[in-house]
């Protein structure tokens, strides 16, 4: 049975042998090397592998903000040749524009894309809401904790309801205790809004406990080795990290890390 | 030790000084024509203002700071944004910058009044001259400081180069453009007083020649007090504005509290 038919939907990201070279004055650097595969709607997907491995490169392509070098990435059928309105992207660092107010903020691609605020200021609270920010609407991002900052940018992400959410070790900033509460958090908020996600992390751990699917990469160049799909019930909290269900999957992964000379995290 | 709060240790310091300067005078019979008693200043003061003589010439001053303040801003803003957009703009024009940049602005007053006669005109452009440059380069400066990730962030929301420039880039500029007002407005005011040495009809700089010639060298310390007290008016405005629009910018709070006095030339 194959990961894409596990998941049941209809196939929305489909990336046809991807390949990324860099030129850098030491020669051609290979950053992603004959990437191949799918996502269906509806599922969650978290790349892992260690730092250079080229999964931040593959979240640029697909954001639209740098072209491949060979072969293709699709969504919703349609080649990706540039940005593209029906993603919503999520950085490691929050990057909110401190002279807009966190309502302001989240409005930011409705700005952008002429959505209409009147029309989506109610939504903005709505997801304010969902991400535990009522009553923060009128605040600015210096008045926040970084959890909340990088909260304002996947609600900023949400806001123009994209097809797909893009994650670029969002959590990667925040200390140990803040991460855990925001996996939740994001898991409540997928649960609830059913995006399709990729996500992308250094933590085997974060990659099982979120995800439907871990594709696991190997560093220079970017290969993805395995496929995993994490077949654990729905909502998980975080006593799951504990069952050994969960170290299995954790233990397949760090596996096939160490095989290939070890993971930095 | 008597713990006296520090405005009024200024106050006292400032007193002290004047009281000494007047007893020095006194003392040492000082003829007024070399370092007048600050108590002859203050009636020199009392005089001019009482006479409407200093009224008619600060407004003239004040008008042609002012205007050539605009005008070398606009002129600044405009120039610093197509350079700071355009690496080709900025090539060619880089020649005529670099020697602009070198040559003492103030030099060149005779030339400006030769070409924009006695009146207002040439006083303003003077003040726009010496104005505009320190502007220009804070703009340019400015517009290229916006952060790498934002512009990232604002190109995968699938935002037009003209959306970067007025969301992100005029933002983030701020806080240089700010500085640029502060320094174009202290310049505006030295442009203005000289071009007015150099050929005038009225204007506090019209007045201090003429009082060389009649030797009334109290009068051109009064005269000195009214340019200082504008200036520090003039700047106290552009501080008051910046405080408003950038209450954002952290390092604005950083410095808040230490007047933007001193370092000003």
């Amino acid at each position: 049975m194959s990961a894409l038919a596990a998941a049941g939907g209809k196939e929305l990201i489909a990336i046809d042998h991807l390949s990324k070279t860099y030129l850098a004055r030491t020669g051609a650097v290979t950053a992603l090397d004959d990437i191949d595969f799918s996502v269906g709607e509806g599922q969650f997907v978290a790349i892992v592998g260690p730092s250079g491995c080229g999964k931040s490169t593959l979240l640029k392509i697909l954001a639209g903000l740098i072209p491949a070098s060979q072969g293709e990435a699709r969504l919703s059928g349609t080649p990706i040749a540039g940005p593209r309105r029906d993603i919503g992207v999520v950085f490691q660092s929050p990057v909110l524009f401190p002279w807009r107010t966190v309502l302001s903020n989240a409005l930011l691609p409705v700005d952008v894309q002429r959505l209409g605020r009147v029309q989506l200021n109610a939504a903005a609270m709505d997801l304010l809401a969902l991400v535990g920010l009522k009553g923060f609407e009128q605040r600015y991002p210096w008045e926040l904790s970084g959890g909340m900052q990088q909260r304002v940018a996947m609600v900023r992400a949400l806001i123009h309801n994209p097809a797909i959410l893009l994650m670029d070790e969002p959590f990667g900033a925040l200390d140990a205790m803040t991460r855990e509460q925001m996996n939740v958090e994001l898991q409540r908020i997928w649960l609830e809004r059913r995006k399709t996600v990729l996500f992308i992390t250094h933590s085997i751990a974060e990659a099982v406990f979120l995800a439907d699917r871990v594709l696991v990469m190997t560093p220079r160049p970017g290969r993805i080795m395995d496929d995993v799909l994490v077949e654990l019930p729905r909502p998980r909290n975080l006593e799951i990290m504990n069952t050994p269900a969960f170290g299995e999957y954790v233990q397949r992964i760090r596996v096939r890390f160490q095989a290939t000379g070890g993971l930095d995290a | 030790m008597i713990r006296l709060p520090r405005f009024l240790l200024r106050l006292v310091l400032v007193l002290t000084v004047l009281v000494l300067w007047q007893g020095a005078v006194h003392l040492f019979a000082v003829p007024a024509f070399i370092l007048p008693a600050p108590s002859t200043i203050g009636l020199a003061l009392w005089r001019g203002f009482a006479s409407g003589l200093y009224l008619d010439h600060l407004h003239v001053t004040v008008a042609e700071t002012l205007l050539g303040f605009v005008f070398g801003s606009i002129l600044a803003l405009v120039l610093g944004t197509v350079i700071a957009l355009s690496r080709r703009v900025e090539y060619f024009l880089y020649p005529f910058v670099v020697m602009f940049q070198s040559m003492p602005k103030v030099a060149l007053a005779p030339l400006i009044i030769v070409w924009f006669g006695l009146g207002l005109t040439s006083k303003v452009a003077q003040a726009a001259v010496t104005a505009f440059f320190p502007l220009m380069v804070n703009t340019i400066a400015g517009l290229r400081s916006a952060d790498e990730d934002r512009v990232a962030l604002m190109r995968s929301l699938d935002a037009s180069e003209l959306q970067i420039l007025t969301m992100l880039r005029v933002p983030s500029a701020m806080p240089f453009i700010m500085a640029g007002f502060e320094i174009a407005m202290v310049l505006s005011l030295i442009g203005a007083i000289v071009a007015e040495f150099v050929g005038a009809q009225k204007g506090l700089g019209v007045l201090i020649m003429s009082m060389t010639f009649t030797m009334d060298v109290a009068g051109q310390f009064s005269v000195l007090l009214i340019l200082s007290l504008l200036g520090l008016l003039l700047n106290g405005i552009i501080v008051l504005v910046r405080k408003r629009l950038l209450f954002w910018d952290a390092s604005q709070k950083l410095h808040a509290d230490v007047p933007a006095e001193g370092g000003k030339l």
